[in-house]
């Protein structure tokens, strides 16, 4: 990018030059979908590939593959090389004080297993408690469901307001209890969109000497996170929500933490020596990741944050913040359209429902106008409770989405009303 | 839209809006819960059977408005039936609704959703309430889900 946005107000022209360079960057963006152009609008639950993360994996199949940390030859040192480089370029993305704290998994949902499986076991037992909030994606919820199985720990739920906000009075009351040993709470609701307050409440959990892991799946591709300045101590996310290929996850941990911590899964990679009496684990990050990991993938994951930053992570938050006023404002316009999720501080997506017509059907009708969105319970059951709506549709957006785009959305949306009047 | 015709059809979307038979039955000899997890629809069947006939048959839940409309055609279907017909029925409709063949006579009104062949996501929805007569005849206490 040698011409970057520099913020939401620049002449329409200009963005939509670099709009135009963005999209094009994502060879999806050109399919037909039955007979449409394909309006991806499904961002939250995985985002489409740029070229360079596409060739960078192909480039380490075809020019230089081998398995990481074993080989002496050539093709073992390229590919560690590059691994470990990527490693460094999560570092700095997130801002981690070390590369030793970055360790890679498959998933956002893995990460929060290690930290439930590995912290959990050895910081739990009966009647310690684990504080979530309402609106935790399951991969928020059942690992830690399953850790107070084995322990006897309790779960605890923060709620929120019909806006979708958090309460802070409720989650220091809950925080005051006495007993919690780890707050894990999402950074940004994929359900509802809210961006929590997460340095706040970092601070009121610190402030009992309490530890926080934060679910940033939904965060890291649309704000700058520093995991320094926000102090917490895990984060977790998916490198398939931010522009990198599925099957790899990152994990960071304060190193301090992460010592202390016993291995997550045992195997290759993670000892140091073996022997049938004994084994000796491997230090930081490789104690953490046992196994050949997805070598191409961690390396892709490097190019999509290098893709990203290049852009700048202002730039991508200042052009999904005006499609997210822009489509609020335009589907607000449709009669029995209900947003769910209207929280002050709010990531680009919109969840709603339509009266009249279930969100599957709404799915439907739109797929067939090549418009791609959710419909379901997005892996956040309870808050469809939260709501008493068995499910919602969901539009979200990424940084090549455009406000043609939105026109098409809000024009299928009619379309659906007019199908189910 | 001319497509989308074809899966909301007319008498699909008024069994959505009114759905038949879409009530509890206070005391039904046979019962059964489905559910899609996928999409979040939650059906109860209700069936009245006496000397193998289906002399009552309801259902209540929330779904789209494909697995509404089914479960309310089937009711309609299958209320007088024997319960001997119930499998043959099923998979007539079955076939209808995941093939490209020709409607096997004895559908009646049941073929109106054969256009959820072009949509492979959405024949669980179809289906939804089949399954959980099913389940409902062979006495399966807990829900059935569709995946
Ligand atoms: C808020 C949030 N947390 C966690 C996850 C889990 O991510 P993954 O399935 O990549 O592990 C998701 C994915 O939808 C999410 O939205």
């Amino acid at each position: 990018m040698n011409a970057p946005l520099v913020s939401s107000a620049i002449s329409v022209a200009a963005s939509e030059l670099d709009l135009a360079r963005i999209r094009a960057d994502f060879p999806i963006l050109r399919q037909q979908v039955h007979g449409k152009r394909l309006v991806y609008l499904d961002n939250a639950a995985s985002v489409q590939k740029p070229r360079a993360v596409i060739d960078t994996i192909s480039t380490c199949y075809s020019d230089y593959y081998a398995n990481i940390h074993r080989g002496v030859h050539l093709m073992s040192e390229r590919s560690t090389l590059a691994y470990e480089r990527a490693r460094e370029k999560v570092r700095d993305f997130l801002n981690a004080a070390s590369v030793e704290e970055i360790i890679f998994t498959r998933s956002a949902t893995e990460s929060i297993n290690l930290v439930a499986s590995s912290f959990g076991g050895m910081a739990f037992k009966a009647g310690d408690e684990i504080l979530i909030t309402g609106m935790e994606h399951h991969s928020n919820i059942v690992p830690w469901q399953l850790l107070c199985e084995r322990t006897g720990a309790v779960l605890k739920v923060a709620p929120f307001t019909d806006a979708g906000e958090l309460i802070l009075e409720e989650y220091e009351r809950l925080l005051d209890s006495g007993r919690v040993k780890l707050a894990a709470l999402v950074h940004i609701s994929n359900a509802l969109g809210t961006v929590n307050p997460i340095k706040t409440l970092i601070e009121l959990a610190h402030a009992r000497g309490i530890p926080v892991l934060v679910d940033g799946a939904q965060a890291v591709p649309h704000l700058a996170v520093d995991v320094r300045a926000l102090d917490c101590d895990f984060y977790a996310f998916s490198s398939h929500k931010i522009y990198g290929p599925s099957g790899v996850g990152v994990l960071y941990g304060k190193k301090a933490l992460l010592e202390a911590m016993p291995p997550y899964q045992g195997g290759g990679d993670m000892i140091r020596i073996v022997t049938f009496e004994k084994t000796e684990f491997a230090d930081l990050p490789n104690k953490f990741e046992a196994g050949t990991p997805n070598i191409a993938g961690v390396i892709g994951l490097g190019a999509a944050l290098d893709w990203l930053t290049a852009i700048g992570l202002d730039v991508v938050a200042a052009h999904e913040h005006e499609l997210l006023t822009y489509t609020t404002a335009q589907i607000s316009e449709i009669p029995g359209l209900k947003i769910m999720g209207t929280a002050r501080d709010k990531a680009a997506l919109v969840a709603f429902t339509l009266s009249g017509a279930h969100p599957h059907d709404i799915g439907t009708i739109l797929d067939r106008e090549g418009i791609a969105i959710r419909a379901g319970h997005h892996c956040a059951q309870p808050v469809m409770q939260r709501y008493g709506v068995p499910a919602t549709a969901r539009a979200s957006f990424a940084i090549y989405n455009t406000r043609d785009e939105v026109d098409a959305l809000v024009a299928a949306l009619w379309k659906v009303k007019e199908l189910f009047a | 839209m001319s497509d989308l015709r074809d899966l909301y059809q007319e008498v699909i979307l008024d069994h959505n809006k009114r759905p038949r038979n879409f009530r509890v039955l206070p005391q039904p000899t046979h019962k059964a819960d489905g559910v899609n997890p996928l999409c979040g629809d939650r059906i109860s069947v209700f069936l009245d059977i006496e000397d193998d006939v289906i002399k009552d048959i309801a259902f209540q839940g929330t779904g789209c408005a494909i697995s509404s409309a089914s479960a309310s055609l089937m009711t309609e279907a299958l209320k007088g039936k024997p319960v001997a017909e119930i499998e043959h029925l099923f998979e007539a409709f079955h076939s209808v609704v995941t093939t490209d063949c020709e409607c096997p006579r004895g559908l009646g009104k049941l073929s109106v959703l054969a256009g959820v062949r072009d949509y492979p996501s959405r024949v669980k929805c179809a289906t939804l309430a089949w399954h959980a007569v099913r389940a409902a005849l062979e006495q399966r206490k807990e829900s059935v889900a569709t995946e």
